[in-house]
């Protein structure tokens, strides 16, 4: 009786999960009439619009990263270390990000750093870029600054600070060569997120106006059938392998114990 | 707001040298976040010269900004709870319906994967499957002779949208309810028993209290989730559906309300809601919580 | 018939049998202790009872009545879990007023029963109290009120102590025994300390392996223990190796030195080896001691413990402790001294493997 409630909620699941999926599978090799082909994905892949949008994507998800860890990694740090009564209230402003919407933000961008205004980042394409690698930073916070310090609470901070500074370390040395290889995992985690939610991020790229990989797919979407369903196989592929990446390091992590 | 107040009274009590320590987050948080926020909510009760009004909060309450945000919260509060009850009907299955242990790492991995699987290329999938020419239809027509259209079913709708939206609400479910569940202990189980309870009084009286916080937490966000998704509604509806965060990208666009400061108080409303949803969240977790503090 | 009453019960989980055959009768009133190493099916045993677990084979009756048709809460157990189990949603007087609730009684009804079991654990003051605001001491008399609330046949308790601290345990293990006899309830204790056995038992099952080795009264576990295993695991007797020389006059040698035992040794032949025990209380090294068997060993270490000091003798291959009451005008022996022990021949007994 349990068992088949059990089966029944599985079952739906799999039944929800996997229809859309094979779905745009199944569309996306049927651009050729009677046969199945892999031609919309050539269409794709030779779009030329499609390369750009899609290294300018990659591009600001690994600045994004980059960013994200030097602004995060620190910060955890040194809340952990000499601020933990701020703890929460840090914790609450970077769980803000899931709670205003992505759209009310960079409206707010948008008003607060036009070209009249005392930043003009929207003047030029470049301070847009920074402009929206800030946004992307600014989506990822909550998931980056979580796996960070769920990493940092592994590690006695206290004890490996102390360590390293009576070895004469100063916080450059401490933060770059004795906490970021030891939450190596945590990071590498966080960036892996980082980069799927960047990658096919529209709201922000399109209001900021950048030729980025989501704004490409929703132009395509709208003007073409097949294209479309190949590129969310080809987005659902990124996804699986940035979430099996999480995985696999962290799986390395469990197999071999950070060192101290 | 507390966060502000807060950083602003304690300073004093401490060494300024530890303070520099975070000085990057916080003027990055500032810049980025609390002050962009605040530009829309003192813009929503500005006129364009600066003084202050109530006009532009006044001007939501046309017929058609208030269908707008009807719709919206339907299908938040639709996909927000369908996607709770699915998720935990599913993660309930894994963690106590006695099925072969060796689907639980997977799922939680699917989860993962299909969570943040969102935007337009989510929409684009359900495209493919419930869209005229999706697989859904196609099958439905040509095997059973079903006409999913004829019967009033067209995924640019409410019931549309919240299908499709349980696609990652439902991952983001199981992801955070799994490991409440795993935190039920055997032996509270055990001991209601051994006490005389039924299965089901153990349910209302111990299990579900205890849950309760991780649900209520999960539904808020699931409902904000759900309440700024652009990306998903563009790529599926185009602009054929009016909810809140369409009408909004499209007023940033080109001003299709014709009033630029309409767009803060339009952007303003959504702060409203998402923050009525936590207050709420808020409120409901303190008073199941007593136990925890 | 007795009250609580285990007819020939087996379990096994998959291919591994984890009790064979036990057999117990439990009398109503009787506190009975299952002592055990880890491992050995002293918790299956008394899941079975709860009716958390199915035996495989054999039967349990409570006051005659069959429980195998039953579920957990269809019987009338009261059950103490080792981490507490507290409801942790529920304060002190909702957790110990959770049997009678979920069983219909009325509010005033409740309200007295709790009282008076918040009375008898002292703890009156603590009523609004959530378990995260309580010592685990206190969380689990909680426990233990919250079992006897709903006035059970049986209360089972599963190592109810081994989460406490050494203190702790001791008074708490006492005030448990103390409300035992107050209420008259039939009890089953789990448990691996030994010394909590002996303490507050009628009687101990001494377990091994998943089978009752000895059931016997603490005074018997402790002084005629029925098999090796039970001499080693209750006390700290001196199992000692020794070769029968003639069965018939019950002589045999330890390492190269004879001794004469009691009685005859049965079912045995010159050759044989044999394991006997002897309590470190029953000898002594003292001059004018009595006793009619003796054994010579060099001294390998002596332990200051208090009021007593424990020595211990290589004879042979064995090495025998003995303890001598601290005495300020007695020299303990010192290492490498030569001593002699004397005993009586009958507080050497002869071991059953
Ligand atoms: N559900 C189960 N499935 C398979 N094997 C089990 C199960 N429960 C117990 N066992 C096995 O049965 C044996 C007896 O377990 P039990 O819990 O009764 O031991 P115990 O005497 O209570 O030990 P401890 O002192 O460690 O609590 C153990 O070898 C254990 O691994
Ligand atoms: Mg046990």
């Amino acid at each position: 009786m349990k068992k088949i409630w059990a089966w029944g909620a599985l079952l739906f699941g799999i039944l929800y999960f996997t229809l859309p999926l094979v779905g745009m599978t199944n569309f996306s090799l049927k651009m050729r009439r009677g046969e199945y082909s892999f031609e919309a994905y050539a269409r794709v892949f030779g779009d030329p619009r499609f390369q750009e949008t899609f290294t300018y994507s990659v591009t600001q998800a690994l600045f994004t990263i980059v960013f994200g860890v030097l602004l995060v990694v620190p910060t955890a740090y040194w809340i952990r270390l000499k601020l933990p009564g701020l703890r929460p209230y840090v914790e609450f402003v970077t769980l803000l990000p899931l709670v205003i919407p992505a759209i009310v933000i960079v409206f707010g961008y948008i008003r607060l750093y036009n070209t009249s205004s005392w930043l003009p980042l929207t003047g030029s394409a470049f301070g847009t870029n920074i402009l929206l690698m800030f946004g992307y930073a600014t989506l990822a916070l909550p998931y980056m600054y979580r796996a960070v310090d769920t990493g940092l609470r592994t590690i006695d901070v206290a004890t490996l600070t102390e360590a390293a500074q009576s070895l004469g370390a100063g916080w450059t040395t401490i933060l770059a060569r004795i906490i970021l290889p030891n939450v190596l995992v945590a990071v590498l985690s966080g960036a892996f997120l980082t980069f799927a939610i960047v990658i096919g991020e529209f709201t922000m790229a399109a209001l900021l106006n950048r030729p980025a990989f989501g704004p490409y797919m929703q132009l395509l979407g709208a003007n073409r059938a097949y294209e479309p369903a190949a590129l969310a196989v080809i987005a659902f592929g990124i996804t699986w392998g940035c979430l099996g990446l999480i995985q696999l390091v962290s799986r390395f992590q469990k197999s071999a114990p950070p060192k101290a | 707001m507390s966060t502000a107040h807060i950083s602003a009274r304690s300073p004093a009590r401490r060494l300024p040298l530890h303070w520099l320590g975070i000085l990057p987050f916080a003027a990055f948080v500032t810049l980025f976040l609390i002050l962009p926020t605040m530009k829309i909510v003192v813009g929503a009760f500005q006129t364009p010269d600066g003084s202050f009004t109530l006009d532009n909060i006044r001007g939501l309450f046309t017929p058609s900004i208030l269908a707008a945000y009807w719709i919206s919260i339907k299908i938040s509060v639709a996909s927000a709870l369908l996607g709770c009850l699915a998720g935990f009907a599913i993660s309930a299955a894994v963690v106590f319906g006695g099925l072969p242990k060796g689907i639980r790492g997977p799922l939680l991995t699917f989860s993962g994967v299909a969570s943040n699987f969102a935007g337009v290329p989510l929409a684009f999938a359900f495209l493919a499957t419930l869209g005229p020419v999706g697989i859904v239809n196609v099958f439905l027509r040509s095997e059973l002779g079903i006409d999913l259209r004829a019967l009033g079913f067209n995924i640019l709708s409410f019931w549309g949208l919240t299908i499709t939206y349980l696609f990652f609400q439902i991952p983001l479910m199981i992801l955070i309810i799994t490991p409440a569940l795993d935190g039920l202990k055997r032996e509270w189980r055990e001991a209601a028993s051994i006490l005389g309870a039924t299965g089901f009084q153990y349910w209302r009286m111990v299990a579900f209290p205890i849950l309760l916080p991780s649900i209520l937490g999960t539904l808020a966000l699931l409902f904000a989730n759900a309440f700024g998704a652009v990306a998903t509604a563009i790529a599926l509806t185009g602009s054929s559906l009016s909810i809140v965060p369409i009408l909004l990208f499209a007023q940033i666009r080109g001003d299709v309300l014709g009033n630029p400061h309409l767009g803060y108080a339009l952007a303003f409303g959504m702060i409203v809601v998402t923050g009525v949803a936590n207050a709420i969240y808020i409120w409901l977790r303190a008073r199941s919580e007593r136990w925890l503090k | 018939m007795s009250f609580l009453s285990l007819t020939n019960i087996k379990k096994s989980f998959g291919p591994v049998q984890v009790v064979h055959d036990f057999d117990m009768g439990i009398e109503k009133g009787e506190f009975v202790s299952f002592l055990g190493p880890s491992g050995c099916g002293k918790t299956t045993i008394l899941r079975m009872i709860a009716g958390f677990e199915t035996p495989s084979d054999g039967t349990i009756t409570i006051d005659g009545k069959d429980q195998g048709s039953l579920k957990p809460n269809q019987r009338n157990i009261g059950m103490v879990f080792q981490a507490y189990a507290l409801f942790p949603n529920m304060n002190v007087h909702d957790n110990v007023a959770f049997g009678l609730k979920v069983a219909g009684a009325s509010r005033s009804e409740i309200d007295t029963r709790v009282k008076q079991m918040l009375g008898l654990i002292k703890l009156d003051h603590l009523a609004d109290r959530f378990p995260y605001q309580m010592s685990g001491g206190q969380q689990q008399r909680v426990a233990l009120a919250r079992a006897l609330a709903v006035k059970p046949q049986v209360l089972l308790l599963d190592e109810p102590l081994s989460a406490l601290d050494a203190k702790i345990r001791v008074s708490l293990r006492e005030e448990i025994r103390q409300i035992q006899q107050q209420l008259g309830i039939t009890t089953v204790f789990v448990t691996h300390d030994q010394e909590e056995a002996l303490s507050i038992s009628d009687r101990i099952v001494v377990m091994n392996a998943g089978r009752a080795d000895q059931i016997g009264t603490p005074f018997e576990i402790y002084n005629t223990p029925a098999t090796r295993f039970v001499a080693s695991f209750v006390g700290t007797l001196n199992i000692i190796e020794a070769k029968v020389t003639d069965p018939a006059a019950g002589t045999v040698m330890v390492g190269d030195q004879s001794v004469i035992l009691a009685e005859p040794i049965a079912n045995l032949k010159g050759g044989d080896t044999i394991s006997l025990a002897l309590r470190p209380e029953a000898g002594s090294i003292a001059e004018s001691a009595s006793g009619d068997t003796s054994l010579v060993g060099e001294v390998e270490s002596t332990n200051f413990l208090g009021s007593v000091i424990r020595t211990r003798l290589r004879v042979g291959n064995d090495l025998i402790s003995f303890d001598m009451f601290n005495n300020p005008g007695v020299v303990p022996p010192s290492y490498g001294e030569s001593v002699k022990l004397r005993f009586a021949a009958k507080d050497l007994l002869v071991i059953r493997e």
